[in-house]
């Protein structure tokens, strides 16, 4: 690896929030002089962190699934939908492309974020050599489709504006919805947390 | 790519070749100009260590005051409209968020005004400011604060995921009611469109472009 080096071997550190590039002192918690932050060679604590972060969004995700997000109340009679039977609904009544969309983003994203994410969490932490740039390549996609999630959380927030009469309403948001939301959010926060550079770690002792 | 030879531990001045260290690997290059259209790819690990970008700061801000204008009126026009046995009923985004309020989903509604509302604005507003000064190479009152604050917010804007939640709802709702799409939901869309051309834009050149007074 030496036609590559690493900032760790050649004793620099580069700002996570400026880009700037600074000699590595031997003492962690410096500040970067251009922009103030305080610099880590690697992110503090970022397994434990990312597990705690991982593990809760996890058991939110249960109720998110399991209880409905939305009622919908039409000529009388109430239905309440769960994420999956709101795909299953737009499956059969509305538009299957829209649904597939839906499907994606509610259930697919975060099932796959929560696979690859502790996959990447337990290989990085048995400095596992093995295919090292597809896992750097997962990561990336977690990064970049992890907020899209959002979209049913939106989707119900729409939906209830619209259908109100003041006195009487015909959708209505319930609780589901909400561990929804906190689920999207606690994943994107523990994508957040990992450090990628693990990935490519030897020999480690910056945990 | 060879081993550095010197190494920077002072700001660089405007120009000056530098140091590049990939986010995702942690693999040290040397800088070099790149050619228009070019994005340096790290060869460790893939990642997208820089893109050209042939935008300057007076170009960027023009973005910004596109942004803003489109912005306002996404916000102030009703996204959908839909008619029910003759009555027309419409909502904006802060209708949907003072729904939410009101039906004890909090905690969707204050979601909703951050990701959508909020954090896009101060983010509009922030880059307008700094750009303003940044355009006669000058750094704006608090630049080193908000850079560090436009880092942390990068993640969180919405708009493009609450544009096809858009979408979704009128097919939906289209079971129910005639359902039209209305000025609000195309303003969002080209908003869109100027936060992806946003996104292409490292802001980190910013702190290149626009060097410290006594550097």
């Amino acid at each position: 690896m030496s036609a590559l080096p690493r900032a760790s071997e050649l004793g620099l550190i580069s700002c996570h929030v400026c880009g700037l590039v600074c000699r590595d002192a031997a003492c962690e918690g410096m500040v970067c002089p251009r922009c103030g932050t305080s610099l880590h060679r690697r992110k503090t604590a970022s397994f434990a962190r990312t597990w705690a972060l991982l593990i809760a969004a996890f058991i939110l995700y249960i109720p998110a699934n399991v209880l409905p997000i939305m009622r919908t109340a039409s000529l009388g009679d109430v239905d309440d939908n769960t994420i999956i039977s709101g795909v299953m609904e737009l499956w059969a009544k509305g538009s299957p492309d829209l649904a597939v969309i839906v499907f994606t983003a509610s259930i697919l994203v975060p099932l796959t974020k929560f696979l690859v994410l502790s996959t990447l969490l337990i290989s990085a932490k048995r400095r596992s050599q093995w295919a090292r740039p597809q896992r750097a390549r997962l990561y990336r996609l977690v990064e970049f489709v992890g907020y899209w999630s959002m979209l049913d959380v939106f989707v119900v927030a729409l939906m209830t504006a619209l259908v109100q009469f003041g006195f009487f309403s015909l959708v209505a948001p319930l609780p589901g919805v909400i561990y929804f939301g906190l689920t999207v959010v606690l994943t994107m926060l523990a994508s957040m947390s990992f450090d990628p550079r693990l990935i490519w770690d030897d020999k480690g002792d910056d945990d | 790519m060879s081993a550095p030879s010197t190494v920077i531990d002072q700001p660089p001045s405007s120009g000056a070749a530098s140091l590049l260290i990939c986010e995702h690997c942690d693999t040290v290059y040397q800088r070099r100009p790149l050619a228009r259209g070019e994005t340096a790819h790290c060869a460790r690990c893939h990642a997208v260590l820089e893109r050209h970008h042939s935008l300057g700061t007076g170009a960027m801000l023009a973005l910004v005051l596109t942004a803003l204008v489109v912005f306002v009126e996404a916000n102030v026009w009703p996204i959908v409209t839909f008619g029910l046995n003759g009555t027309d009923v419409s909502t904006t985004l802060w209708g949907m968020i003072a729904t939410m309020w009101t039906e004890d989903a909090k905690v969707v509604s204050l979601l909703a005004a951050a990701t959508l509302f909020f954090f896009p604005l101060v983010k509009i507003l922030t880059l307008g400011w700094l750009l303003l000064f940044g355009r006669v190479g000058r750094r704006a009152p608090g630049f080193r604060a908000l850079m560090v604050m436009l880092h942390y917010l990068q993640p969180w804007t919405m708009s493009e995921v609450f544009v096809l939640g858009v979408l979704v709802s009128i097919v939906k709702a289209h079971l129910y009611f005639d359902v039209i799409p209305d000025v609000g939901v195309f303003a969002y869309a080209v908003l869109v469109i100027l936060i992806t051309v946003f996104a292409g834009i490292d802001l980190r050149r910013l702190w290149d472009m626009v060097p410290e007074p006594h550097a």
